[in-house]
């Protein structure tokens, strides 16, 4: 291949990308747009809230857990090497709060919810269903998409915020029961440790993860391509770009956040 | 082109009205300047090979595909301006897969647009009113509660087309309502069509490649051929068309004008 068309290459796939970034920013404006106007379909934001939040509570529970117990082993062996295993509250509570509970929880909700948002969405495209929404009066975007966006928005923080409690339990609970930490001091350590600023950028970080991942799998689901293979492919890149975006999003926050 | 006008057509002003609507995708021109004429409470229906653009010229009226170029008037007004919802309100469609939303109990679906909207009822209401349009397409009420999956294709069949007359509209789209069906089952849906159609005054446009269905459902038929209205008159004109390409259609012949490899 001559360098020539090698940079061409490279052109074409950078102005493809950016033409899809265009098109998923205007997506998510009408999203928004279509959230704060009438008419509200308050039962699909309900379903939605169940679906996306409520759902998810279990496999972000159990993530959280093992991850907290892992990281709290890691530490004590790592800190063993120069005589700093007292660091295990500390290091756990900010490991979790600041990065491991938001990425990991946006990361199981991109494998449980966008999938199956994009599953679901392109199936009532293949069919026919979105179609038929539009002709009985009814905006899809306003319909499908923004109860599902919404309910990312608003449950996804609180299930960082859970991830981030459990976690810290996990860490705590392999601590006390099997490395030797006195229970009150490492719970005294874990709070005077956390500052007001580690918490609520890590609910920011959920919102954001939140809105990529159903936005993501709507997007998908809309541009679906026809038939089952349509279906799976929408549903595959979902899930790619909405882990992908997730971690390059929690990398640009955390420098926002934590460089300043 | 054979043209011949029904007597109805010439007196009644037209519900529905296509001009020169041409529309392509990538290379593939579909549409290449249709010209058509619906009058108010008729039944058109278009006949046409799979892949001859029916469908794509169904949804344009309904602006879920957008044409090149060309007009398309709904009752004297051109589509694409004004109010959009009530212009869908105006219109009820029955889906070729019947397109019924699979997270909806039965009912729900046939009331779908009595439970929101401008067309707005009680719930109680809504419900009412699709039990009483579940019966008119001979469902019994027992089927209101259960979820679209659980039904036959001949039942689902059934539930779209009371969805599609849930709200009375006054002009109903048929996309190939016998697709998949046993043959007394579609005979069963070409009567209910027609009758449906005659009780409720409204104007019908139904594409369709089963002969049957045509001669139970239309009182004017066109044939979609090539991106163009190939031959339109009153479907007791269609047997003695004089057009080689109605002619093989009708007999299902593989000799003819018409390419059977597309």
């Amino acid at each position: 291949m001559t360098p020539f068309a090698l940079l061409a290459r490279l052109g074409a796939a950078v102005l493809g990308l950016m033409a899809s970034l265009g098109r998923i920013t205007l997506f998510t404006l009408s999203a928004f747009s279509h959230m704060v106007r009438p008419p509200y379909y308050a039962r699909e934001v309900l379903n939605a809230l169940i679906q996306v939040g409520w759902m998810s509570l279990p496999v972000v529970g159990l993530t959280a857990i093992f991850t907290g117990g892992a990281l709290a082993l890691q530490i004590y062996a790592g800190g063993a090497r120069f005589n700093a295993e007292a660091v295990v509250p500390q290091i756990v509570a900010i490991g979790m709060v600041r990065e491991l509970g938001p990425v990991l929880v946006g990361l199981m909700i991109a494998a449980r919810v966008t999938s199956s948002i994009a599953a679901e969405i392109a199936t009532m495209k293949v069919t026919e269903q979105i179609d038929a929404l539009v002709t009985l009066s009814t905006h899809p975007m306003k319909y499908l998409v923004a109860p599902r966006v919404l309910a990312g928005l608003l449950t996804v923080p609180l299930m960082v915020g859970v991830g981030d409690i459990i976690g810290i339990m996990g860490g705590y609970l392999v601590s006390t029961k099997s490395l030797g930490f006195n229970p009150a001091s490492y719970m005294i350590n874990t709070v005077n440790f956390l500052a007001a600023h580690d918490i609520y950028t890590s609910l920011l970080k959920g919102a954001a993860f939140g809105v990529i991942a159903t936005v993501m799998g709507c997007y998908y689901g809309m541009q679906s391509g026809r038939g089952a293979q349509g279906v799976g492919r929408a549903t595959k890149s979902s899930v790619e770009a909405a882990a992908v975006l997730i971690l390059a999003t929690n990398f640009v926050l955390t420098g926002v956040f934590f460089s300043i | 082109m054979t043209q011949s006008q029904t007597q109805t057509t010439d007196q009644i002003p037209a519900m529905i009205k296509l001009e020169n609507v041409s529309k392509s995708f990538g290379d593939n021109a579909v549409l290449k300047g249709v010209d058509l004429q619906i009058a108010r409470g008729t039944s058109m229906v278009i006949i046409g090979g799979s892949g001859t653009g029916k469908s794509v010229m169904l949804k344009s009226v309904l602006g879920l595909i957008q044409q090149d170029s060309g007009r398309i008037f709904v009752d004297g007004n051109e589509t694409g301006s004004g109010d959009r919802d009530a212009f869908l309100a105006r219109f009820g469609m029955l889906f070729q897969g019947a397109a019924l939303f699979d997270s909806l109990p039965v009912w729900q679906n046939v009331a779908f647009r009595l439970l929101r909207g401008s067309l707005k009822r009680p719930r109680d209401e809504a419900r009412e009113i699709a039990i009483d349009k579940l019966r008119r397409v001979g469902l019994k009420a027992d089927v209101a509660d259960r979820l679209p999956a659980e039904l036959s294709g001949g039942m689902q069949k059934r539930v779209g087309l009371a969805r599609a007359i849930a709200a009375d509209p006054e002009i109903i789209f048929f996309d190939e309502p016998t697709t998949g069906l046993d043959p007394i089952m579609s005979g069963v849906i070409n009567e209910l069509i027609r009758e449906i159609v005659v009780e409720m005054g409204a104007t019908a446009m139904t594409i369709t490649h089963d002969m049957s269905s045509v001669r139970v459902i239309s009182d004017n038929v066109a044939m979609l051929h090539g991106g163009k209205i190939r031959w339109t008159g009153p479907v007791s004109d269609m047997d003695a068309s004089g057009d080689p390409y109605v002619e093989q259609f009708i007999s299902g012949s593989a000799e003819g004008p018409i390419e059977s490899v597309r």
